[in-house]
């Protein structure tokens, strides 16, 4: 038992430690440190930065672009572009789609997607969620009926994030009225320029645009877009869905937050001493990084586990890492938004062409309160909260 | 004792609820949200036909003489309604403080244009060094003939965008944060000098920052003993916070109300999820912690006439930490258990949900006031 890292290992996260200090482009850094949106320009920049370096995508088998790494490695990389902090590699793609690509996709579909993904000329989105299959996603309603060599797809998808940026979705479509529920549901690849797509936006609390409805009116698909086989469609989601395991509790960027939070609270002052040096204040962060140093070792045990596990079906314990990552995230923006105090409550300021207005309030406001509004998602996407602890009585306890 | 309300106070109860069931249904509040002041002009005129404007103050200087039960009944009801109204801003606060501070003469000549609905306040006392901390004004009144002039910089004046004159806090004498040597000056917010920059909250309602360089005030503006305003402003700002309290009431039993009834409807797993008893567990937790926060709600009404400045300081602590404590589970959990919708700035739930968040910021948040409840040796004499 021994939980440093060893030299190869340190020396490794120092090499991608200087690499993102480096890379990183300054205007992206700045606007993720701040806690602002990302254009797509940023991903897409940064994304193509990392695949020239051959690290977009690590965790892939070294024939697709992989780079290799143990388990050990994948996690010191994610932690240190989290801490850095970096944009992610476009999930929608490089964690969901590529992977399962690469475990059911035909050698066509491979070659002809999976390079794009890495260097991000395709921007993919997540066409699951329905207005009426949420955590019930097997309910699902858009439907694929086969058509000479085309599938001919109609319903809606609802919370697809930053759809309008995309090229492509991946979708969950009935095949099979009859089946059971989760029998009748394949996986297919649709076009984002195909006839019949509409994207509508949905703006969230706190004001932003990263969601929309995408409805499908008699959408025609080519077969040959349909992974691994019809109606099988149930298993390779569930694949997805359980994919991440490491990564997926956020771990860097709490850290990177928490460490921000204690920089802004040695600025912000309450009346003749910063925050920071107010006790209960500090004794509240100080919980916060216990809980995320437990969380840290829980997500490391759960690595370390990986290196033995032969099967490769979804780790129950990232569950666990979920649901504690974002009660961890959305502790931290409670904390910042009372930090910021009385300004928190400015609206942020659309930055007008040419103006050259002050923000209202210290500028690191204003990203604060419509942060912790929109934080809120993170017990909801991906799996709920309570769908998580679900899985836990479920399969770890066997209740 | 007796929790009832009266046969009057039940009639305006009734009346307000129409007035906004009415006119102050979420789609046209968003709809009000638009008009340039942010805030419905005609709504306001409704107010004032319903003696709503008028209701802190003595009748004879114009108003209807009625106490913090009236003021609670009506903030509760605004804020089942998410009212966008200056309504704290000009009655609850700056009235208060006329009420508290003002002469006969100003008050006479006040009050009518306030109840009649065509006077508009707002009351400039925060600064941005300051956070909550209601005796850190670093704004300055300096004597100049009868008169006085003002230099500094207000931030966050709720409705200071939209006010025709404001109550300005600044320190005649003394330094900062120094309890005394702060006075009261009525402002036109028009006066040479005066520069308002108006924005939205982040809750949809609207703010100013004011900037006052060499505002001249004249003699019969100044509020009160300049120089002796602090137990005036914090008596004030203590009916605010238990006027908030009432008005977080009605917000979150809206939340409250929605989520049951997405329980009840929302169906997924072939079942409604209000039948899975984790979101039952959840929806009486909801409960418990409104019917707390009503409960203290009730307690700074009764106690914000309190003579004892210390225990009504206190009161208003306590019902300031039960409130956000409250609001935060109430309204974290209402976006929780809408899911998705609940994450939608079309649905209604989530701008409740900055509105609490917003009344817990307002005149410090739970954990300051649970801090200041705590040096003040809390509520149980030991
Ligand atoms: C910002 C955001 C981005 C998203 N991005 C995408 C995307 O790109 N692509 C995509 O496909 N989807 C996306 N989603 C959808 C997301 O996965 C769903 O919102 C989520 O699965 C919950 O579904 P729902 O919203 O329908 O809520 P519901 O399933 O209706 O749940 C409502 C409430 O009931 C609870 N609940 C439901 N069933 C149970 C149960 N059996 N036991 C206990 N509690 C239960 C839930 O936890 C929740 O609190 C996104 C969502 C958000 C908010």
């Amino acid at each position: 038992m021994d939980l440093r890292f060893t030299p190869d290992e340190i020396a490794f996260r120092d090499e991608v430690r200087a690499f993102f200090r480096s890379s990183v482009p300054d205007g992206v850094r700045r606007k993720m440190i701040d806690g602002r949106h990302l254009a797509k320009e940023d991903f897409v920049v940064w994304q193509r930065l990392l695949n020239a370096r051959g690290w977009a995508v690590p965790h892939w088998p070294v024939e697709w672009g992989g780079t290799g790494w143990s388990p050990v490695q994948q996690y010191l990389f994610l932690d240190e572009m989290q801490q850095a902090p970096a944009p992610p590699p476009l999930a929608f793609g490089v964690n969901m789609l590529g992977p399962v690509l690469i475990a059911f996709g035909s050698e066509a579909q491979k070659r002809r997607f999976l390079p794009r993904i890495a260097n991000i000329d395709d921007w993919w989105c997540q066409g699951f969620s329905e207005p009426g299959a949420g955590s019930d996603l097997a309910s699902l309603r858009t439907s694929a009926k086969r058509d000479g060599d085309h599938y001919v797809v109609n319903g809606q998808k609802t919370w697809t994030t930053l759809a309008q940026h995309a090229d492509w979705i991946f979708c969950l479509v009935r095949t099979d009225p009859q089946a059971k529920k989760q029998q009748g549901i394949s996986f297919l690849l649709i076009d984002m320029k195909s006839k019949g797509i509409t994207v509508r936006p949905i703006v969230t609390i706190d004001g932003s645009r990263e969601i929309n409805e995408v409805f499908f009116d008699d959408v025609r698909v080519p077969v040959e877009n349909l992974v691994g086989e019809e109606n099988k469609g149930w298993d390779y989601a569930k694949f997805l869905l359980g994919n991440e395991r490491v990564g997926i509790a956020r771990v860097g960027v709490s850290k990177e937050r928490v460490r921000r939070l204690k920089q802004l609270a040695a600025l912000e002052r309450d009346g003749d001493r910063p925050m920071i040096e107010d006790e209960r204040f500090r004794e509240r962060i100080a919980l916060v990084e216990v809980e995320l140093k437990a969380l840290e070792i829980t997500q490391l045990r759960v690595v370390a586990a990986e290196r033995s596990r032969t099967d490769k079906r979804p780790d129950p314990a990232s569950s666990i890492l979920k649901i504690k990552g974002s009660e961890i995230q959305q502790a931290v923006t409670e904390l910042a938004l009372e930090l910021v105090g009385p300004y928190a409550m400015p609206a942020p300021q659309e930055p007008d062409e040419g103006s050259n207005e002050p923000p209202i309030g210290p500028d690191w406001a204003g990203s604060v309160a419509p942060t912790y509004f929109n934080w809120r998602k993170i017990s909801i996407y991906g799996g709920s909260n309570e769908i998580q602890k679900n899985i836990i009585a479920k399969a770890i306890l066997g209740l | 004792m007796d929790f009832d309300l009266s046969e009057e106070q039940r009639l305006l109860k009734d009346s307000v609820e129409r007035l906004l069931g009415d006119h102050g249904s979420f789609e046209r509040r968003q709809a009000h949200a638009r008009e340039p002041d942010g805030w419905s002009r005609r709504l306001w005129a409704r107010y004032a036909e319903l003696g709503l404007l008028g209701l802190p103050f003595e009748e004879r200087h114009g108003g209807l003489g009625a106490g913090p039960v009236e003021t609670m009944v009506v903030m509760e009801a605004l804020g089942r309604a998410l009212a966008l109204e200056p309504y704290l801003a000009t009655v609850v606060l700056a009235g208060g403080l006329i009420r508290h501070a003002g002469s006969d003469r100003q008050k006479s000549s006040l009050v009518p244009k306030i109840a009649g609905g065509s006077l508009i306040l707002a009351f400039a006392q925060g600064e941005r060094q300051a956070r909550y901390d209601l005796a850190d004004v670093a704004t300055t009144a300096r004597k100049d003939g009868d008169g006085w002039v003002l230099d500094g910089e207000k931030g966050v004046a709720l409705h200071g965008d939209s006010a025709d004159r404001l109550i300005v806090s600044a320190r005649v004498a003394g330094t900062r944060r120094e309890r005394a040597g702060i006075g009261l000056f009525l402002v036109d917010a028009t006066a040479l000098g005066v520069t308002r920059r108006g924005y939205p909250t982040v809750d949809g309602l609207r703010a100013a920052e004011i900037a006052l360089s060499g505002v001249r005030v004249d003699a019969h503006d100044v509020l009160g003993d300049p120089g002796k305003a602090l137990p005036v402003i914090e008596l004030v700002v203590d009916e605010a916070i238990a006027a908030l309290a009432a008005e977080s009431i009605g917000v979150m039993a809206v939340m409250h109300e929605a989520t049951v009834e997405y329980l009840k409807t929302r169906k997924q797993f072939g079942a409604t999820i209000g039948s899975f008893q984790v979101l039952q567990h959840r929806a009486v937790d909801m409960l418990m912690a409104l019917e707390q926060a009503r409960s203290m709600a009730l307690f700074a009404t009764m106690m914000v006439t309190e003579p004892n400045a210390g225990e009504r300081r206190k009161a208003m602590a306590a019902t300031k930490v039960q409130i956000g404590r409250s609001g935060k589970l109430i309204g974290q959990q209402a976006i929780q258990l809408h899911g998705g919708i609940g994450m939608t700035e079309a649905y209604k739930v989530g701008h409740y949900f900055k509105r609490m968040t917003m009344i817990d910021i307002l005149f410090g948040p739970a954990e300051h006031h649970l801090t200041a409840l705590a040096r003040a040796d809390g509520l149980i004499e030991a």
